[in-house]
């Protein structure tokens, strides 16, 4: 509770008597068991809603699901299990001086996203995952699930410095192997940084 | 279809029933090799390694990588046994790029991702932007980017049939393959103004209306176009050192296709029939006819058979867009997002200065986020962009699809020979502009 508040604070008075109000009110309900679960529903504000179990929003006609590093494999499993059998695309977002005001209220906002579009052959749907992930936190590979992610989790590792726990081989992929820093963060300065020349491996 | 006619080699099938273990274990075909480690190996030759296998380097200036693509081969005499995939020499930021251009300009940057399609990155960027804003396009603007996409999706399938007909010693089919290219491309200058990058695919539109005759111009070349495709079929389909070359070489199948995120043509050589033109239509795909060539084996003879395929079913689509082009406007007339015409800019203070303000600014789009994706001629190509409510992107992502199905290259290299290597680069047909952005 104690961090919700922190990071309510940023966002719009609103928004920071809201959140709380709903946290305790479904944490109460919670404990009276299940008798009580179509009033949750209707008490809830209509961006508390659950799909997979992880909070859910419609955003310009599209399924956005929000997870973090915990519900991240689980989400995903659900995912499989309900037919989105391929993931389309997996990058990096880096959120440093940009405040979402898309967030449902029990998302705690990070630094970095990881952001996943599935898609299902079957139902012809698309879902989104948005992750959120704090800086130098980690979040764990799909490879076992999905092994195309390979190299986009590397992508996004280069780009953002986001940390793929458990991926074969998180590495560069478009930049030099010994390259420094993490180019398309946004304190990652453009125009900066001169070219970085290397001499070909054996023979420096 | 034609593609049916072909019949599998024993070798062909060999072990790859349905199942997606292969690309599923950690312990397969891609080579997982850092330069150092490579460069270390190459040093010492008596380590584990013994005698027998050896590290090569193809690429990145190679005639049959298609650009810059570098391949690490683990070879074992003549056979690759695994392979890395080495990108990035063409990387030139562009999505961070992205980030600093107005929504107007960022056609510009993206229309040179893809060059062989490059009508298919403005037209996802200008769809996730049309999404964000809200903008309803006029239906002429909606049926002029569907022809002039698929015109494109016939020029680039034209030049994956000269390329890989180069890769594979076909060299009249090279010469024809450009031959046939060159007066699409002459249309696209005449539509446009340019025979590549052309960003006349924009928000709220496209640049410019169809040139007068344009009807002519191109039934022209469909009627010119159609026999020569028939040659192609009698020249390479029923040629038997063609398909010894390509049949049974660099197989996958659909489980694996659908594990590795692999779209586009190389999805449906291995059975299935998803296509975003029909499954997810988007533009007016859904008001016109046409059929999903699909293959069988999944093998190069089948990747190279689809496009020829699709070229066809193209030529259908362009053939309604001629029937049913609707009159009225080219672009939206919405003056937050479109420029006032050229001809009011004389007359009128007002439309200089909205003229002024919106290439110099740019017009503002809604905080949010949204992916909008098209079937290019390589399989799903998305634009993801998060905007903070300000005139330029504060994120822009492309899905390239190359990028994606480059995974798929040491799979279909694994336990073949290093003349089959340059089949499947060609059969995959990356574009490395769009895999490095």
């Amino acid at each position: 509770m104690a961090e919700d508040t922190e990071t309510t604070e940023e966002e719009t008075a609103s928004d920071d008597t809201e959140a709380p109000a709903e946290e305790t009110e479904t944490e109460e309900q919670d404990d009276t068991e299940d008798d009580g679960a179509e009033d949750v529903d209707e008490d809830a504000a209509p961006e508390e809603e659950l799909l997979y179990g992880v909070p859910v929003r419609r955003a310009f006609g599209q399924t956005v699901v929000f997870a973090d590093a915990e519900s991240y494999l689980d989400l995903f499993g659900e995912l499989i299990s309900d037919g989105f059998q391929q993931v389309i695309d997996l990058c990096g977002a880096d959120y440093v001086d940009h405040v979402r005001n898309d967030l449902p209220a029990s998302v705690i906002p990070e630094r970095f996203e990881v952001v996943v579009n599935l898609i299902s052959h079957a139902r012809r749907e698309r879902i989104r995952v948005r992750c959120q992930v704090a800086e130098g936190a980690a979040v764990p590979s799909l490879f076992d699930m999905f092994p195309g992610t390979e190299a986009m989790e590397r992508e996004a590792f280069d780009m953002f410095g986001i940390d793929f726990t458990d991926h074969p081989d998180l590495s560069r992929i478009l930049m030099p192997e010994e390259w420094n820093g993490f180019p398309l963060r946004k304190d990652f300065d453009v125009g900066r940084i001169p070219v970085q020349f290397k001499g070909a491996p054996g023979q420096s | 279809m034609t593609i049916a006619e072909h019949t599998p080699s024993e070798t062909e099938i060999d072990g790859l029933v349905g199942g997606a273990e292969r690309v599923m274990s950690r312990d397969n075909a891609v080579l997982r090799m850092s330069e150092a480690e490579a460069g270390a190996l190459s040093l010492s030759p008596d380590d584990e390694f013994g005698d027998q296998k050896m590290i090569i380097n193809m690429g990145p200036s190679h005639p049959s990588t298609h650009g810059v693509l570098r391949l690490m081969l683990e070879m074992e005499g003549e056979t690759v046994l695994r392979s890395k995939p080495i990108i990035g020499y063409l990387h030139t930021g562009m999505e961070k790029t992205g980030e600093q251009l107005t929504y107007l300009q960022g056609g510009t940057n993206v229309t040179r991702m893809d060059y062989s399609s490059p009508l298919f990155t403005e037209l996802a960027f200008s769809l996730a932007v049309e999404n964000l804003l809200g903008l309803e396009i006029p239906e002429r603007a909606t049926w002029i980017r569907m022809m002039m996409t698929e015109l494109n999706r016939m020029a680039s399938h034209l030049l994956f049939m000269a390329t890989n007909g180069m890769d594979l010693g076909a060299v009249s089919m090279m010469i024809y393959g450009w031959r046939e290219r060159e007066p699409l491309l002459r249309f696209f200058e005449k539509v446009t103004g340019l025979r590549m990058n052309h960003n006349y695919i924009r928000p709220g539109g496209v640049a410019a209306d169809l040139h007068d005759g344009w009807q002519e111009d191109l039934l022209e070349y469909l009627e010119m176009l159609e026999p020569r495709l028939d040659e192609y079929h009698i020249l390479m389909n029923g040629q038997p050192i063609w398909r010894d070359r390509l049949q049974g070489v660099g197989v996958i199948n659909e489980a694996e296709c659908l594990a590795l995120g692999t779209t586009g043509p190389i999805l449906r050589s291995a059975g299935s029939s998803w296509d975003l033109r029909r499954d997810m239509p988007y533009l007016a795909y859904d008001q016109v006819d046409f059929a999903i060539p699909v293959g069988e084996y999944g093998d190069c003879f089948d990747r190279y058979a689809i496009r020829l395929a699709e070229i066809e079913e193209s030529i259908k689509i362009v053939r309604q867009c001629i029937e049913k082009m609707p009159s009225g406007d080219y672009r939206a007339q919405n003056k937050k997002v479109t420029p006032p015409p050229r001809g009011r800019i004389d007359e009128s203070m007002e439309a200089l200065i909205h003229h002024f303000k919106i290439f110099t600014e740019g017009f503002k789009v809604p905080a949010g986020e949204t992916y909008a994706a098209v079937e290019s001629p390589r399989g799903e190509l998305g634009v993801y962009i998060v905007s903070d409510g300000s005139s330029t992107p504060y994120r822009m992502h492309v899905r390239a699809p190359s990028f994606v199905n480059l995974q798929t290259l040491p799979h279909l290299m694994e336990n073949g020979l290093l003349a089959d290597a340059v089949a499947v680069i060609s059969s995959v047909d990356p574009i490395m502009g769009e895999v490095d952005r």
